[in-house]
């Protein structure tokens, strides 16, 4: 058994087998793991946001979708995966509470899920397999030597995807 | 004064937020002690300026279970609230309250709205001192109330602070009566909302 490599909030690193890389307790926040399946080269983003082009002078990359997925393909890719193989395995994007605001931070989740989608889709990653929205948090652990990206959420039973 | 972010706040301002979170939090222990009907007491809260990727670690990790109230705020303000108490401590405090004497890990449909009406008078008192004290009108929505991994919960506000910068503020307060209650209030006010509580108390 390798290491395993966490991940916090607005944070992103890579991961090599036999290697695995986590992030726990996704809320509303996505979970990105991308793949290389000849070299098992990988990594895991936690995004915090869809957009970083609603902040002035952002410098924190990892918490954005946007920003946070084109980081990890290029950190992936120096480490050694080859850009056009990547796949990429998506999970997280709850709405944690029900109640009823004005304002479309409520539906940050969604939104999470649907930027990072559209950043994946922009750089010719496909989505292989995705575990998202509903209203529970889940701790996240992807490893790139079999691509199993397991799911674990209070009082559900592990899944794999 | 327009908006002033967490980052650029001096030590007078930070403090003076402290001060609010003190007071705060001592109505709300207040609250707390006439609803359970006996003595609580309060140590003094600690307020703190936190980055994201620490957040985890002060409660004892990500995947602590803990239950969160959440409410938005209209008015004067704007933002939104949350309450966030242990597992334990959220059984411990239903209980307590129900005059029932429950182990289980799952809380049961009467059980969870009692924990939301506790939920809404602690966070309630909170509002009322803050209110009072800026003479600032603040309007609570309705609460609402998730069992789930800290980690999870806290990515709600955590959110909200997010479009603003790289740091959350955070008042942690420990509740006593039989048992130690670890409670935490993390108060989200948008961007023009700290220029206005500053200035409600005369301060910019």
């Amino acid at each position: 058994m390798g290491n395993v490599i966490k991940v916090g909030m607005a944070d992103l690193n890579v991961c090599v087998s036999p290697d695995s890389i986590t992030t726990l307790g996704l809320g509303s926040c996505v979970g990105i793991a991308l793949r290389d399946p000849v070299t098992k080269i990988g990594g895991l983003a936690h995004v915090m946001l869809p957009d970083s082009t609603i902040i002035r002078n952002n410098t924190n990359i990892p918490k954005f979708a946007d920003t946070g997925i084109e980081e990890l393909v290029k950190q992936v890719v120096a480490r050694g995966a080859n850009r056009g193989r990547l796949v990429a395995k998506i999970a997280g994007g709850a709405q944690m509470f029900a109640f009823q605001s004005k304002n479309d931070m409520v539906r940050v989740g969604e939104r999470n899920v649907e930027a990072s989608k559209r950043k994946l889709a922009q750089l010719r990653i496909p989505v292989i397999a995705q575990d998202t929205g509903k209203n529970y948090g889940r701790t996240v652990i992807f490893y790139p030597e079999t691509g199993d990206f397991v799911i674990r959420a209070v009082g559900k039973p592990e899944s794999v995807i | 004064m327009g908006g002033i972010t967490l980052e650029e706040m001096s030590d007078e301002y930070f403090d003076v937020l402290k001060e609010l979170g003190n007071i705060g939090a001592g109505n709300a222990t207040t609250a707390l002690s006439q609803m359970m009907q006996c003595k609580v007491d309060m140590s003094v809260p600690q307020v703190k300026l936190m980055e994201f990727k620490e957040l985890g670690h002060l409660m004892g990790g990500e995947e602590i279970i803990m239950a969160g109230i959440y409410l938005g705020i209209e008015g004067d303000i704007a933002g939104s609230i949350m309450f966030l108490l242990e597992k334990q401590a959220a059984r411990h405090l239903v209980n307590k309250l129900m005059g029932t004497s429950v182990e289980g890990e799952e809380f049961s449909e009467m059980e969870f709205s009692a924990l939301k009406e506790v939920g809404n008078i602690i966070t309630a008192a909170y509002l009322n001192s803050l209110s009072s004290l800026t003479n600032l009108k603040i309007h609570p929505s309705v609460p609402d109330l998730t069992v789930d991994m800290a980690g999870a919960i806290l990515s709600v506000p955590a959110i909200e602070f997010g479009t603003l910068g790289d740091k959350m503020l955070l008042i942690q307060t420990q509740f006593f009566d039989e048992m130690v209650l670890d409670g935490y209030f993390i108060l989200v006010p948008n961007l023009d909302s700290y220029g206005k509580i500053l200035s409600a108390l005369g301060l910019v």
